[in-house]
């Protein structure tokens, strides 16, 4: 049989970039607790269309935990209080019945926030536009065994490539720092061979980005790996850290 | 060179590679105090002749130069992070925040801490330093001084006893050497991660190594303080 939990939700509303923002609460009665926390947020539009009220805007895309978009800051944690699944996989069933669940964006200098829920993370494309990539001529497609890579480190790259950029690191660190995302982004590439290449270059040129970009220095609380809705690592920081060192020290 | 302040890794390699350097002073400090117990047990003076070799003596006074330089680089860099990183968080602040259980409250708290550390070295050096080195800098220096405390400038077994027969010293000491210990719990294991010494492998051995080294260091100076403060009770007794 089907749960329903009656609960409030109280919302960050901005009305855009430099308005001031301020807390709404809104009572939303009868959600399944199968639904998900952004087919409740559904259901809160639906509510407020009705009754003729600003619906509130917030960043979703696929719904499936892939793609980075969703990101909300729900009771104190970057998508919400259950581990490694992002805000579209969270469900109400982690919500009691009465409970009031409070909804802010992303907190950061460097992710503004554009209109209520919804922030700038156009930040995290410019680290990557920095160095986040391998240069390859066209041509010929290699043959995929043609370079041989240890089951360790295309192990270890692809747990760093699960990062999906959705900024849930910087936006959970107490120093504003987006070192784990850098970190990853750099590992992914710096563990193999075609990446290994331009890794010097790469480490430098992303985290030079990061810091130009107004993000924090990163002070190893490991709140970012705690709250990464993909459980990307923390020792990848000190692969990156060791990747800047090294780089920093042969110039 | 210009990247250990310009860029934020190169600002956490200051940090560590000054906190590292200190974390040293202090298990060499630490084991020095040692001797001030094994002395009162066996009868011996080691102690006061380890204070005679550190005091007014050149290469003593290279090193507290050196090491008044690392602990104020730690300072002001530690400063300058903790403000980038307050500005890096933005004007708006949550309204809600809630813990991870992953992370040690200690990493959160490293300045606060630190500021702790600091009004204890500062009271230590009121306490010793002003009393010892100071005193036979300022009488080398042809400063005025008064006979007997020049007398008692390299007797550290004397100073300690008095100090620590008083209870409200006693108290603060073990309060800045928890601070301490809060402190290099994390900041050991943090100095080795930044400089790039970690993977998933050794991230329980280098927190258990940072957890070992402080604790250590911690027990070792608290151990003075209290053998000297219950010797106090007793001094009448052999040990004293």
């Amino acid at each position: 049989m089907e749960k329903t939990i009656n609960i409030k939700v109280k919302v960050w509303r901005q009305a855009g970039p430099k308005a001031p923002g301020a807390f709404e609460t809104y009572e939303l009665k009868n959600i399944s607790t199968d639904s998900s926390f952004l087919e409740m947020l559904d259901v809160l539009n639906e509510q407020l269309i009705k009754e003729r009220k600003e619906p509130v805007a917030f960043d979703h895309d696929c719904r499936e935990g892939i793609c980075g978009m969703c990101s909300l800051y729900i009771n104190g944690h970057p998508h919400g209080p259950d581990s490694a699944v992002t805000t579209c996989q969270l469900h109400m069933r982690k919500f009691k019945d009465g409970e009031t669940i409070t909804i802010e964006p992303w907190r950061s200098h460097a992710f503004p926030v554009i209109k209520d829920l919804v922030v700038d993370r156009r930040a995290y494309d410019k680290i990557m536009q920095a160095g986040g990539y391998v240069s390859v001529n066209t041509g010929g497609v290699p043959d995929a065994n043609a370079i041989p890579i240890s089951k360790v480190a295309a192990d270890e790259a692809m747990d760093a490539a699960s990062c999906i950029g959705c900024g849930a690191c910087a936006a959970a660190c107490k120093n504003g720092s987006a070192m784990l995302f850098v970190a990853a982004k750099v590992s992914q590439l710096a563990l193999l061979p075609q990446g290994k290449i331009e890794a010097a270059r790469r480490a430098k040129a992303m985290l030079g980005k990061m810091d130009e970009l107004g993000f924090g220095n990163c002070t190893n609380t490991g709140a970012c790996a705690a709250e990464c809705p993909k459980s990307v690592s923390l020792s990848h920081i000190a692969r990156l850290n060791r990747e800047f060192i090294c780089a920093k020290l042969a110039d | 060179m210009t990247w250990l302040s310009s860029s934020s890794i190169g600002r956490k390699v200051v940090m560590s590679v000054t906190g590292t350097a200190l974390v040293l002073f202090l298990l060499f400090h630490a084991t020095m105090n040692i001797f001030s117990i094994t002395d009162a047990l066996f009868g011996v003076e080691y102690y006061n002749a380890i204070c005679e070799f550190l005091g007014a003596n050149w290469y003593a006074l290279i090193a507290t130069v050196g090491l008044a330089f690392l602990v104020v680089v730690h300072i002001v860099y530690a400063f300058i992070i903790s403000l980038q990183n307050y500005r890096a968080r933005g004007r708006e602040r949550y309204a809600v925040t809630d813990r991870q259980k992953e992370v040690e409250w200690a990493s959160k708290n490293m300045l606060v801490l630190g500021v702790i550390i600091v009004l204890g070295i500062g009271l230590h050096l009121f306490n010793f330093w002003a009393k010892m080195q100071c005193v036979e800098l300022g009488h080398m220096l042809g400063c005025e001084v008064d006979s007997t405390a020049l007398a008692n400038a390299t007797n550290g077994v004397l100073l300690i006893k008095d100090t620590f027969a008083n209870p409200v010293y006693v108290v603060l000491y073990l309060v800045w050497l928890a601070a301490l210990w809060f402190h290099l719990t994390h900041g050991v294991w943090s100095a080795l991660h930044t400089l790039g010494w970690n993977n998933n492998i050794w991230m329980p051995r280098v927190k258990c190594i940072a957890n070992i080294i402080s604790t250590i260091v911690v027990l070792m100076f608290a151990l003075v303080v209290v053998f000297y403060f219950c010797a106090s009770f007793c001094c009448c007794g052999a040990a004293c």
